[in-house]
């Protein structure tokens, strides 16, 4: 399953620079492990100790929130895309 | 001389539809009479009796009043632009020539016209934060005529916030930046009156001091006020227009009383210190234009009653990919704030709260609540 990972900028720091990673799983937890072992550093920024997702950080699949879908093992297909959107404060 | 002639709104079912037509003559009124003898339906709402412009009608030769000139003797020359501006209802009396000329293309549109050009000078907006968001969202605010602005902001103007806070210039730098705030909408429009409230917003004071507008735009600079906001305009029940920015990214939607709230989609503040702020991390200072734009814009929209809101929209741009995307938000049924079974029901310790500390009567209601 070959899944588009929007990566915002505060994170692009683990992901080499890039914006969009290509990644696979079939859910949600999958995705965050593939990404984990690709680039370390990305389940301790979206998961806490628990494993659950952080409260936030938001994770959208194709834009609906996943808090909404089944969290963090939320299923995904070929062409899905994950966005990771953080809580900004700046203004 | 070929000129074009702008029709308002209620105007346009004698003109075809038509918003611009083109007309020709030597004067105002030869212009005019050519568009009559073309469109007998808007020479019969244009003339009076004697053939004279009625006086129920302000016409305009490129944006001065013809009153101010040689009235519709006035001579025009190719490509000028004539605008008509019917009075409005209740006769053309509670309008200024001034402002009639100064709304003009608000008010010739008929999605807004005098009657919405009305509700945005009688609307009460406050702009939490007078820096990189509330910036854009004053003057525009301002110059479309929004009739009361609250500022509210503690700080004075530093040089380092004037790479993207238009609010304020070089000559304010040690200012109260509610003052050099007032100075500029002032300067963009003398009828607006702004109300300044130089002072942190907290517990103490939000209820009262958001209790006296319609609309909050936020725009402020970091978690605990975000949730001090959020929690009041909740309870007080006003629409929050939301943005938010770091380095190329920027956030933006609209909290419509009992279709969600900013704890819905954010229940949680990061840790002190995960997410940066834009004095830590920086920030593209062009990018609070974009943002803070978007949240006049939805502001604006609010007050006139038009078009789709981003209420249940997170509008996410990103400058460096100039992308817009959306998100679809939800009412969380679980939301501590405006779920179905509210566990905060009065302004908490926000300072308390985003360092991860539960306060006390919180905690006490949740173990009630679970117990």
């Amino acid at each position: 399953m070959s899944i588009k990972v929007r990566v915002p900028t505060p994170l692009r720091g683990l992901a080499s620079g890039q914006d969009v990673l290509t990644i696979t799983g079939d859910n949600l937890l999958q995705c965050i492990d593939s990404l984990e072992i690709q680039y370390p550093g990305f389940r301790d920024r979206l998961c806490d100790e628990s494993g659950e997702l952080r409260r936030f950080v938001n994770i959208y699949v194709n834009g609906e929130d996943v808090r909404f879908l089944d969290g963090i093992t939320t299923p995904l297909k070929a062409g899905d895309e994950v966005s990771i959107v953080p809580a900004v404060a700046g203004g | 001389m070929s000129v074009n002639v702008y029709i308002p709104g209620p105007f346009r079912s004698a003109t075809g539809n038509m918003a611009k037509v083109e007309s020709e003559g030597s004067t105002v009124a030869e212009a005019l009479r050519t568009l009559g003898n073309r469109y007998p339906a808007f020479k019969s709402l244009v003339f009076d009796l004697n053939g004279g412009v009625a006086d129920h009608v302000a016409v305009f030769l490129n944006n001065r009043d013809i009153g101010t000139l040689q009235g519709d003797q006035t001579a025009i020359g190719e490509g000028d632009e004539i605008s008509i501006v019917p009075a409005m209802s209740g006769g053309a009396s509670g309008w200024s020539e001034e402002q009639i000329l100064r709304y003009s293309r608000h008010i010739v549109m008929p999605q807004v016209g005098g009657k919405g050009q009305r509700k945005l000078l009688n609307a009460k907006v406050l702009l939490i934060g007078a820096g990189g968001l509330g910036s854009p969202t004053a003057m525009y605010l301002a110059a479309a005529g929004v009739g009361t602005i609250g500022l509210v902001d503690a700080d004075v103007v530093d040089l380092s916030n004037l790479q993207r806070q238009l609010l304020h210039d070089t000559n304010d730098v040690g200012k109260p930046k509610v003052d050099s705030g007032q100075e500029r909408i002032n300067d963009l429009n003398p009828e607006v009156n702004v109300i300044k409230h130089r002072l942190y917003l907290n517990s103490e004071n939000a209820m009262e001091i958001i209790s006296g507008y319609d609309i909050v735009v936020n725009g402020c600079d970091n978690f605990p006020t975000r949730y001090l906001v959020n929690d009041t305009c909740v309870f007080l029940k006003k629409p929050l227009v939301d943005g938010s920015i770091l380095f190329f990214e920027g956030q933006a939607t609209v909290y419509l009383p009992g279709k969600g709230c900013y704890r819905c989609v954010y229940p949680a503040p990061p840790p002190p210190g995960m997410v940066p702020s834009c004095a830590e991390g920086g920030v593209l200072g062009v990018l609070p234009g974009i943002v803070g734009c978007i949240e006049a814009i939805e502001t604006i929209k609010l007050i006139l009653g038009l078009g789709e809101s981003l209420s249940g929209r997170l509008l996410l741009f990103d400058a460096l990919s100039m992308e817009f995307r959306q998100m679809k938000l939800r009412r969380d049924p679980q939301c501590p704030v405006c779920g179905d079974h509210p566990t905060v029901t009065e302004l908490i310790d926000y300072e308390e709260f985003c360092l991860g500390i539960a306060s006390p009567t919180e905690a006490a209601r949740e173990a009630i609540r679970i117990g």
